[in-house]
């Protein structure tokens, strides 16, 4: 079975990120990046359905910088067999349809039975590219899965998390699925497998999209300003007997932050 | 950690792997453990099955291939969050381990090295004993050939992984009437070998979750084949096994004195007093920067030390440089993280007198500062020769 792993580099949740000039997007400099966290368990259930089929293929495909190469590596490490990225400035700084639009032409070609989303991506959180991409690719999909059970060579269920519930759907492949938080426990990559990663390929595919289909100039969304979150207001301290204090704070709970 | 150090890219993925594991594994317990002082097999475990304890040893061996930097990145990323588990990866690779790969033969290594490397069991160096600590060639400890094995009387002191290990190095006199360091080998021992036996587990200041037993040898019997390296040279063995594993405490040290700024620096800027937040204050400043500074020059001798053991070269004047001085530089970061924090440092409520009581090994643990001192001076009496 070939199974595809569509992965983003973003910087990591602890990334001191600032404002860049422009008003419209952060500033990265040297903040940590990593994968993104949901991609990781992605790229951990492929792993995990290619070992208890005894074979098979995973291959970890990427859109973005030179540098987002270092984030291929990783899952090379996890256990991947080799990557895939489109590092193309002309292609980047789109939307995320203009991604999926990438990850499509790539995936065309490849031909995956299975190809395995993070639910959303931590930096812009657009959750654009997964069901973009099925859609593109004409794929039945299940999107914030948090268990597959094989049920057959080539069916499966797929377990959601919804709102107050569960939902549990069938799906044949070839299919795509996006994973959320809970599925696995993504492992560390051993010694062994970042030794092993240095010599498994990487290959830069260079899909011919016309400009006004990816890209910047074909981004359905701009944005138009990016903004910290306020400020932290200093909280508020109750001294005194524990029964009046409980009910001034249940009074303020409702009458000033209005969350009772 | 701004300074570019210039490390493969395999480098940096060990480094950021273990970085992460120790993040997110070590770094919940390491409180907890130092407080009970019980060992952390979970978490020595999970590092074993993710090659960490092969680390530095080539596959042909059964070790997990990387080089001696890649060792030391591990060995500093572990102790950035707790010295207890840097200092017992330290002991199993560079004193336990490494000898037998460096000086065993093909069945002593095909015996033990696949073992030790996939963490079965642990490892050990028995060198120091009650009287021979600093003066290490002052073995009182005795093996005799009887027949077909060697029968090992004495004791050894503050043995780092005794109770878990499978099979310890140790050193004995096997040449009675030879003084000084001479007529002393290194014997493999297991640790189910008859008239073997754990002495008293340390209550240690620092370093709680790490393993620290005496030993004891009475009439015990191990087999002819279990010297390990020439009969009679084990001084030389043991110098250079030390020459490696010195590297490794100076690792334990830059973490441990890492941590302290890590703790240090954010406090800094948002603990305020006269209205300023205390980073501001010159004397705060000059704290940071002497920290800064010296743990990145102990950073840049350790690492370099290390690139000379990958080299093939020399490094014995190297790694106790490194050693002697990652030690002092740290004991003096983690003595002034706690004046940063003042009285908050002073308590359990914050990690730094934790890091504060683990740095103090570094200056005792294989050789202490002055003995780092005699050797480099010696080295560099050499030099001008
Ligand atoms: C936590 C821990 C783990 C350890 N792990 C191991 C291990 O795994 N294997 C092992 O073999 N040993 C181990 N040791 C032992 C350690 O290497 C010794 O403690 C160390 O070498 C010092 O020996 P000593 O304690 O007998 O002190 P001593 O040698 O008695 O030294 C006492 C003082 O005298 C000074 N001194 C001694 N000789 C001189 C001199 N010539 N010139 C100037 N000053 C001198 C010393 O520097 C020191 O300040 C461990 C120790 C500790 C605390």
């Amino acid at each position: 079975m070939k199974i595809a792993v569509c992965v983003k580099q973003v910087p990591s949740s602890e990334a001191r990120v600032q404002l860049a000039a422009d008003g419209k997007s952060v500033a990265l400099a040297d903040a940590e990046m990593v994968v993104n966290p949901y991609d990781e368990f992605a790229v951990e259930e492929a792993l995990r359905i290619k070992e208890a089929r005894g074979g098979g293929e995973v291959i970890v495909v990427s859109v973005g910088p030179e540098s987002a190469q270092a984030e291929v590596r990783k899952c090379l490490a996890m256990g991947a067999d080799r990557g895939i990225v489109v590092q193309d400035p002309a292609l980047l700084g789109g939307d995320g349809l203009s991604t999926a639009r990438i990850l499509a032409a790539v995936l065309a070609e490849l031909q995956p039975d299975l190809v395995l989303c993070g639910k959303l991506t931590i930096d812009v959180e657009s959750d654009l590219v997964a069901v973009g991409l099925a859609e593109l690719l004409g794929l039945p999909h299940a999107a914030l899965v948090t268990h597959i059970e094989w049920t057959g060579e080539r069916t499966l269920r797929a377990r959601r998390e919804i709102e107050g519930g569960r939902e549990v759907v069938e799906l044949g492949l070839p299919a795509l699925i996006s994973v959320e938080k809970g599925i696995n426990e993504p492992r560390y990559a051993s010694l062994k497998g970042i030794m092993a990663a240095k010599r498994k390929p990487i290959e830069v595919a260079r899909p011919d999209l016309p400009a006004e289909r990816v890209g910047p100039g074909a981004a359905g969304v701009r944005v138009v300003a990016v903004a910290p979150p306020p400020e932290r207001t200093g909280g508020r301290k109750f001294a005194g007997e524990a029964e009046v204090i409980v009910s001034q704070v249940v009074e303020l709970l409702r009458s000033e932050a209005k969350v009772l | 950690m701004v300074t570019n150090f210039d490390l493969t890219e395999e480098q940096q993925a060990v480094r950021d792997t273990v970085r992460r594991f120790a993040r997110e594994r070590i770094a919940p317990i390491a409180a907890e453990r130092d407080r009970t002082g019980e060992f952390p097999r979970e978490t020595i475990q999970e590092l074993a099955e993710m090659g960490i304890l092969g680390i530095g040893f080539p596959e042909e061996d059964g070790g997990s291939g990387g080089d001696t930097l890649s060792y030391i990145l591990a060995v500093e990323e572990l102790s950035r969050v707790d010295g207890s588990h840097g200092i017992t990866l330290a002991a199993h690779c560079s004193l336990g381990v490494w000898p037998i790969h460096a000086f065993g033969t093909p069945e002593q290594k095909a015996r033990y090295m696949p073992k030790l490397c996939s963490g079965e069991y642990l490892s050990s160096f028995g060198l120091t004993e009650p009287d021979a600590g600093s003066d290490a060639g002052g073995t009182r400890t005795t093996a005799v050939l009887d027949g077909d094995e060697w029968v090992l009387n004495g004791a050894k002191q503050f043995i780092t992984n005794a109770s878990y290990s499978g099979v310890l190095v140790i050193t004995a006199k096997t040449e009675r009437t030879a003084s000084g360091s001479r007529g002393i080998s290194a014997f493999l021992v297991e640790t189910d070998a008859p008239g073997f036996e754990l002495g008293k587990k340390e209550d240690k200041l620092g370093l709680r979750a790490s393993d620290t037993r005496a030993l004891s040898f009475q009439d015990c019997r191990i087999p002819k084949d279990a010297l390990l390296g020439e009969l009679h040279r084990g001084f030389p063995l043991f110098m250079k096994t030390l020459d490696g594993g010195r590297i490794s405490i100076a690792a334990l040290a830059l973490g441990i004195g890492q941590s302290a700024l890590d703790a240090a620096v954010p406090y800094s800027m948002q603990r305020r007093q006269f209205g300023q937040p205390i980073c501001e204050f010159e004397m705060i400043q000059s704290h940071l920067a002497e920290m800064q500074t010296e743990i990145t020059a102990a950073r840049h001798l350790t690492y370099h030390a290390a690139r000379l053991k990958d080299a093939g070269r020399r490094h014995t004047l190297e790694s106790a440089m490194a050693k002697y001085y990652a030690a002092t530089v740290t004991m003096k970061a983690t003595t002034l993280a706690i004046q940063i924090l003042g009285g908050y440092g002073y308590t359990k409520d914050y990690p730094v007198e934790r890091y504060f009581r683990d740095a103090k090994l570094c200056e005792i643990g294989e050789g202490t500062s002055e003995i780092q001192k005699i050797v480099i001076a010696r080295e560099l009496v050499k030099l001008y020769a």
